[in-house]
């Protein structure tokens, strides 16, 4: 059973959201996941550190973000939490085409979904948000002989 | 993420190349609306052959294009896109508001009844 676990501390700057990206792709080229499951974990990971920078923390770059990376066996867990100032209606937040910025499409959290089995967003107003991204990593197909 | 402009006939040709999220957003936001506001450029030519990855983010930037062009009679077109770039759009619903093309010279070529 593979195990790994990896927590990066970073500052809240959109240049370090493609340094997380880097940081999945290797982690996926490690667990030999496919070239299109490791460009999906790039979306959904680049979605979540963005919300944390972009709304958690309203783009001021003073701030930490926190990326911690869980692989168990057969799952990789993915979280990103930020202390900014949460979301005060998660399942509003969540729906497609809705966002706070008219340039935006909303489609941070779609990505999220689609591309990952499992989300989930705990949020306190003024405390922080977590995003909680599971992946089930496909087992290798044993050999019958 | 690298920009490289051409302008002919109030037509911007912009090649994107590297990462298109909301670290190099910004930068093609503002290299658009320049030339839309300083130039006058009323047709926007994207070519993202060499883009290697577009999120939420980077989708956002070009769709804010297509709407800011539109009340101004220009249109957005965009060329030479990666079938995983493609497929991230697709998922978006952008290639249903914004035409897509083969290269720039189709894109180029139509809308100017030629």
């Amino acid at each position: 059973m593979k195990t790994n676990q990896l927590n990066l501390t970073f500052s809240s700057i959109p240049e370090n959201v493609g340094i997380t990206r880097l940081l999945i792709a290797s982690i996926g080229a490690q667990l030999d996941l496919s070239l299109n499951d490791i460009e999906e974990l790039k979306v959904a990971v680049s979605e979540a550190v963005s919300n944390a920078i972009i709304h958690g923390y309203q783009n001021n770059p003073n701030y930490i973000v926190y990326l911690d990376l869980d692989i168990a066996g057969e799952i990789l867990k993915i979280v990103v939490k930020d202390e900014g100032c949460g979301i005060s209606n998660i399942e509003q937040a969540m729906q497609p085409a809705y966002s706070t910025d008219p340039e935006r499409m909303g489609l941070g959290f779609v990505f999220m979904q689609t591309f990952m089995d499992e989300l989930r967003v705990e949020s306190t107003l003024e405390v922080g948000t977590t995003v909680t991204m599971i992946k089930h990593l496909k087992q290798t197909p044993v050999s019958s002989h | 993420m690298k920009l490289e402009k051409k302008i002919e006939r109030l037509t911007l040709f912009l090649r994107l190349d590297g990462e298109l999220d909301m670290h190099t957003a910004s930068k093609v936001r503002q290299a658009i609306d320049l030339e839309i506001e300083k130039r006058g450029i009323r047709t926007v030519i994207l070519n993202l052959q060499d883009v290697r990855f577009v999120d939420s983010s980077g989708l956002g930037v070009i769709i804010g294009r297509y709407k800011k062009l539109l009340p101004l009679g220009g249109k957005l077109k965009i060329t030479n896109v990666p079938p995983h770039i493609f497929k991230i759009m697709e998922l978006s619903g952008l290639p249903k508001i914004i035409n897509f093309y083969l290269d720039e010279a189709h894109a180029f070529e139509e809308g100017r009844g030629a």
